[in-house]
């Protein structure tokens, strides 16, 4: 009988699978083909850019899985146990930037854990099993914290609308930072525009409207004297103080060891305390796994551009030649089990290894 | 010995300018069999063969590297082949062929005069109507590229391969993304451009395939072609 020999990849992934497995993972499958409407209504229009779109004539558009995540909540939301561990491994595709040399194809195993009752240690046990299964090699763990923005957010003097609009554009730092311009330092209204907020004070929008043109289109003219409305009293709300500002942008920038994290934020924004709060507990759960909270470093605006779902706890582990891909990364997104979950959310926290990064880091070919 | 391959419009008012403007810079192009063949030569320059192309295969022809030079449209190349500088030069635009990639709304949107309106329309919208508001175009790339750029979110692209300016008026689209010249025919179907809604200014150019076999005849038709017309066009030889 012929005994194939396993590839040096294969052997890698059953390693990092057996370690998942150990932990207290059950290994799942998920296809290879989603449907592209619920990635579209998660993630907006820019996945067609970064995922592959084909076209089935019954079942529709259909995406080749651009991650694991989705399939794997939807999975648990259908009538997982409350408390559950999943791991997988398999290829992931996502278009990558022209001139570049990233695969678009490319392995990713990962390690979820679902519901519980105790998030920091979830967190900090997600992290170990990872940076576990990466010994042996050079790698430069980095941990951050979406919700510190959220709570910036929450923390600002000024109306709830306001506060959703930034919401809206965590994940876009540049619109975000010019929102926080217009709240805070507000140009002057054009002529047309004069025109528009002087009508929404006298009720005249709709002749505004009817003097424009013809009404076309689902988007009715209530909607539009809604939205001069609101634009009026947003003219008339008071400017996000300098001081807000400030306090945001020196969220952003904290840098520093995750020892020290929920003292450094205490410093620079003391309306935080319940924030900061949390980080000391994850520190301490971090901790209790046996990680050195000394030397970690922590970056409050980590992943906020690249980690596109996470909503809290983030991670990753760069290798030490910078234009190798993160060798591991992760998060919590309790968010988006609300979305998928009819709006009831759980605690999700996980993170995925890149086989083929860390073997090529071993082999020392990377 | 291979000759260059120009790859020209195969009909139309973009090939008549096309032909004038070869034949203003002394390389004369006719068609050649009965009018509707799609035949043709080339003469004041040797070795050039005629390659009657649609425009919007021109593109794809010149990425590959199966013609030499090729006329078309700017916003063809930059929509369909999105890492055309790696693969295309842009040699010389025509002055002719002026088309705006542009973004309009209905002109009743008074409370539309930017991207950032338009945002915050996007994000109203969804959550009152509960789908995403729909741009139709048939420059996807284009569109959603420049609407990346600048942090739009809260939008769906939807495919509209022509009468695109009618699309919110037959409910549907909400908004459209398209070509215009005049801006007439948006201001018949009642849309009006959004002022910084311009993706994309687009004019007829003569465009050079990097990867062609450009040894041989190609490359002694190709200088052949430089000293008429006056145009540096060495860099394609180059590499």
């Amino acid at each position: 009988m012929l005994a194939a020999a396993k590839s040096p990849l294969q052997a890698e992934t059953d390693r990092i699978l057996a370690r998942f497995v150990e932990a207290g993972a059950a290994l799942v499958e998920t296809e290879a083909l989603q449907p592209a409407e619920t990635l579209l209504d998660l993630y907006g229009e820019d996945i067609r850019a970064r995922a592959y779109v084909t076209n089935d004539p019954l079942r529709g558009e259909l995406m080749l899985r651009p991650d694991f995540t989705v399939p794997v909540v939807q999975m648990h939301m259908r009538g997982g146990a409350d408390v559950a561990r999943y791991t997988y491994s398999g290829p992931v595709w996502r278009k990558q930037e022209a001139g570049g040399d990233r695969k678009s194809e490319y392995l990713q195993t990962g390690y979820e854990v679902f519901g519980g009752s105790d998030p920091a240690k979830a967190d900090a046990e997600v992290f170990s099993v990872l940076s576990g299964a990466l010994q042996g090699v050079s790698v430069q763990p980095v941990i951050g914290d979406i919700s510190l923005i959220f709570a910036a957010i929450d923390a600002l003097d000024t109306n709830a609308r306001r506060k959703a609009a930034l919401r809206r554009h965590v994940w876009r730092p540049a619109r975000f930072r010019r929102l926080l311009e217009r709240y805070s330092s507000p140009q002057a209204a054009s002529g047309e525009r004069k025109n528009l907020l002087l009508a929404a004070k006298s009720g005249n929008v709709e002749k505004l409207v009817n003097k424009a043109g013809k009404t076309i289109g689902i988007r009715s003219v209530d909607d539009i004297i809604e939205r001069a409305d609101v634009l009026l009293s947003e003219a008339e709300t008071a400017v996000i103080s300098d001081n807000d500002v400030k306090m945001i942008s020196r969220i952003l920038d904290l840098e520093c060891t995750m020892e020290t994290a929920a003292e450094k934020l205490r410093e620079v924004a003391p309306a935080l305390d319940s924030t900061a709060e949390r980080l000391a507990v994850r520190a301490d759960a971090l901790a209790a796994q046996g990680v050195d909270i000394s030397e970690l470093r922590f970056v409050a605006a980590y992943g906020r551009t690249t980690l596109e779902y996470y909503d809290g706890f983030v991670f990753g582990f760069h290798a030490d030649d910078p234009r190798l891909p993160q060798v591991a990364q992760g998060g919590r997104y309790d968010a988006m089990t609300r979305v998928l979950g009819d709006g009831k959310p759980v605690s999700a926290v996980g993170g995925i290894i890149r086989p083929e990064t860390l073997l090529a880091l071993k082999e020392g070919t990377a | 010995m291979s000759a260059l391959k120009l790859g020209l419009p195969s009909k139309g008012r973009l090939q008549d300018l096309t032909i004038d403007w070869f034949a203003g810079r002394g390389i004369s192009v006719t068609r050649t069999g009965s009018g509707r063949e799609y035949a043709g030569q080339v003469s004041g320059v040797d070795n050039v063969e005629l390659v009657l192309l649609s425009a919007g295969e021109i593109p794809r022809e010149l990425a590959a590297g199966r013609i030499h030079l090729g006329v078309t449209g700017q916003d063809l190349v930059h929509e369909k082949i999105p890492d055309w500088p790696s693969r295309i030069v842009e040699i010389l635009p025509m002055g002719f062929g002026f088309a705006d990639l542009i973004l309009a709304v209905p002109s009743v949107w008074v409370d539309v005069e930017s991207l950032d309106d338009f945002d915050a329309v996007c994000a109203a919208f969804r959550a009152k109507y509960g789908f995403r508001l729909r741009i139709a175009t048939k420059y996807h790339n284009l569109t959603r590229e420049f609407l990346r750029a600048h942090d739009v979110a809260d939008y769906q692209l939807v495919d509209s391969q022509g009468a695109t300016e009618g699309t919110v008026k037959n409910l549907t689209a909400e908004a459209i993304a398209d070509i215009t010249s005049s801006g007439a025919t948006l201001e018949a179907n009642h849309l009006k451009i959004l002022p910084d809604g311009l993706i994309l200014k687009s004019q007829a150019t003569l465009f050079g395939a990097k990867t062609a076999d450009w040894s041989g005849a190609a490359a002694s038709a190709l200088r052949q072609m430089q000293e008429r017309m006056g145009t540096d066009m060495s860099g394609l030889l180059d590499g």
